[in-house]
């Protein structure tokens, strides 16, 4: 199966979860600045569950519907689950093989979580190599 | 069309191996020569030994093939004098050595280095280092939205401020774009100013002679002159180099090592400490002594041609915006562009599954996309082996890249 198979390309060209929140707990910015993908994660913190997820960015098919995909996985979740999704579970989520060299393509939609999370908590953000140090292709 | 291309082809076996690529990608690297190959691996099978030191035959044969290559080199760039061509691992290594050992030595705060906006950053990071560490000041020439070079900027920054050296590109590795280096050494020189010319894409795509140029510094890279990587040159004038201080510090560069301090070498070798890049030294050798075998009327004509043909079939896709000079004569050796509604590493990943070789990016030159208002775009490079046929494939697939992502 290829990476640009019909699922991918249809969140890539109909995005879900590609909105403003009201009033976001956290919002958060994230850029892989060597090819000018983007995206800014909100979210809607009740308690410990994340009641919702909006998103904004521009980028490659695969970041974009990468993002898609995982806001549409994030509503409902606890922080502490959303915090425990690695690598392979964002390979789960877009379901097709993704090569080393789209990698931080696939995978800054879950920087872009990892590092909402850790703002929240007054925590130092995770460098590419600390997250990509988990994924076993 | 004097050039034999499929011969020229044949020559290189990685061509053979990889028959069904089209390789649009040689402003990144170049495919190598089977004489290249073939020097390097019999160096190492037969002369292989380090330099300058050995006091035995094969140290000196093996020292003359260094030597050798460096000879070749300053006949290649018309230099006047073998010591004023420094090898070193890249020109990344080259500008940063003009940067560290002369600029640290002969810059204060206050004074200004010129870049333009087409610079690549191995020609700008250096130099923002040193904003940062001594506070000079950085001034940029801007192009027009064909990319040439606005030479008005250049002439009120002259005039204005305390220039002491020019960084520009021979020809942009994003819009093919070849400034007008001698005029722009003519005014530097004129407001006292050195200038430093990054010959990295020029090398393989034009001829360079130094002493008709008179540039003060010069570097290319091996391996984008289809030779090997890991070796670089700095081309410097006589004098200049005698009153810059040594880069690296090891062995090979020094006269003499007390506990208390040491004495530099001589230039070259005040420049290349340690172990050189030998193997790639002769691999280079083998590099320009091919090349020279063709007329550089020829080569150009062929690139020309190809070019042309970038252009035809590129303008002929809908929604694709070639990024700077409309004219495919101005843009020497590539041309950059993005298409609508499509992202630069999603068309490059597509293309790639049909065997076509581009790269997506920013190319080192963010300054520049950000001038053109892209944070990324495709580019097409061509080399001595490339033909029109493989380039006017490029039209339909891209048409189809486009298909598949459009939304």
């Amino acid at each position: 199966m290829d990476l640009y198979a019909e699922n991918i390309l249809d969140h890539y060209r109909n995005p879900r979860g590609k909105k403003l929140l009201k009033k976001p707990t956290i919002e958060h910015e994230e850029v892989n600045a060597s090819c000018g993908d983007s995206l800014t994660l909100r979210l809607l913190i009740k308690g410990n569950v994340i009641e919702d997820a909006g998103w904004d960015g521009t980028g490659c098919a695969i970041s974009q519907a990468g993002m898609s995909l995982l806001a549409e996985d994030l509503s409902g979740k606890t922080v502490e689950e959303a915090a425990a999704l690695s690598p392979a579970s964002i390979r789960t989520l877009l379901g097709v093989p993704v090569s080393e060299r789209r990698l931080k393509c696939a995978m800054l939609p879950l920087l872009a979580l990892k590092n909402a999370l850790r703002t929240r908590k007054k925590e130092p953000p995770l460098a590419w190599a600390e997250l990509l140090e988990e994924d076993i292709p | 069309m004097a050039l034999n291309v499929p011969d020229i082809r044949r020559q290189f076996p990685f061509f053979t191996t990889n028959g069904s690529l089209v390789y649009l990608d040689s402003a990144a690297t170049a495919q190598k020569q089977e004489a290249v190959l073939t020097a390097m691996d019999t160096y190492y099978r037969t002369t292989n030994a380090n330099v300058h030191r050995g006091m035995y035959e094969l140290a000196e044969r093996a020292t003359g093939l260094y030597e050798g290559a460096r000879a070749t080199v300053q006949r290649f760039l018309r230099a006047r004098h073998s010591d004023e061509i420094i090898f070193t691992k890249s020109t990344t290594e080259s500008l940063n050595l003009v940067a560290k050992s002369w600029g640290r030595a002969h810059l204060k705060k206050g004074d200004t280095v010129v870049l333009s906006i087409l610079e690549h950053h191995s020609a700008i990071v250096p130099w923002l280092q040193l904003q940062e560490e001594i506070g000079i000041d950085s001034a940029w020439i801007d192009c027009d939205d064909e990319g040439t070079l606005i030479m008005d900027d250049l002439r009120s920054i002259l005039s204005e401020k305390k220039v002491k050296l020019v960084s520009i590109t021979g020809q942009s590795n994003v819009l093919g774009i070849r400034p007008p280096v001698r005029e722009i050494i003519e005014l530097a020189h004129r407001a006292g100013a050195l200038v430093c010319v990054d010959a990295a894409q020029l090398i393989a795509h034009h001829p360079v002679d130094v002493t008709a140029l008179d540039c003060d510094f010069l570097a290319f890279s091996g391996h984008k002159l289809y030779g090997p990587t890991g070796i670089g040159v700095l081309y410097a004038k006589r004098e200049i180099l005698k009153a810059m201080p040594p880069f690296l510090g090891g062995g090979s560069m020094i006269e003499e090592v007390r506990r208390d301090g040491f004495t530099p070498a001589d230039p070259p070798y005040k420049f290349e400490a340690g172990t050189p890049p030998i193997a790639e030294a002769v691999g280079l050798k083998a590099a320009i002594d091919w090349i020279l075998q063709t007329s550089w009327t020829d080569i150009e004509s062929h690139e020309k041609s190809l070019m042309r043909a970038a252009f035809e079939t590129l303008n002929g896709v809908e929604g694709l915006r070639i990024l700077g000079p409309k004219n495919p004569d101005a843009a020497s050796a590539c041309v950059s562009f993005g298409i609508e509604g499509t992202h630069p590493h999603d068309l490059a990943d597509i293309l790639g599954q049909e065997g076509f070789c581009l790269r997506a990016g920013h190319h080192c030159a963010e300054p520049l996309h950000r001038r053109f208002s892209v944070p990324a775009s495709l580019r097409l490079s061509v080399g001595i082996y490339n033909t029109e046929e493989e380039i006017r494939r490029l039209g339909p697939a891209l048409t189809r890249a486009i298909r598949l992502l459009r939304k």
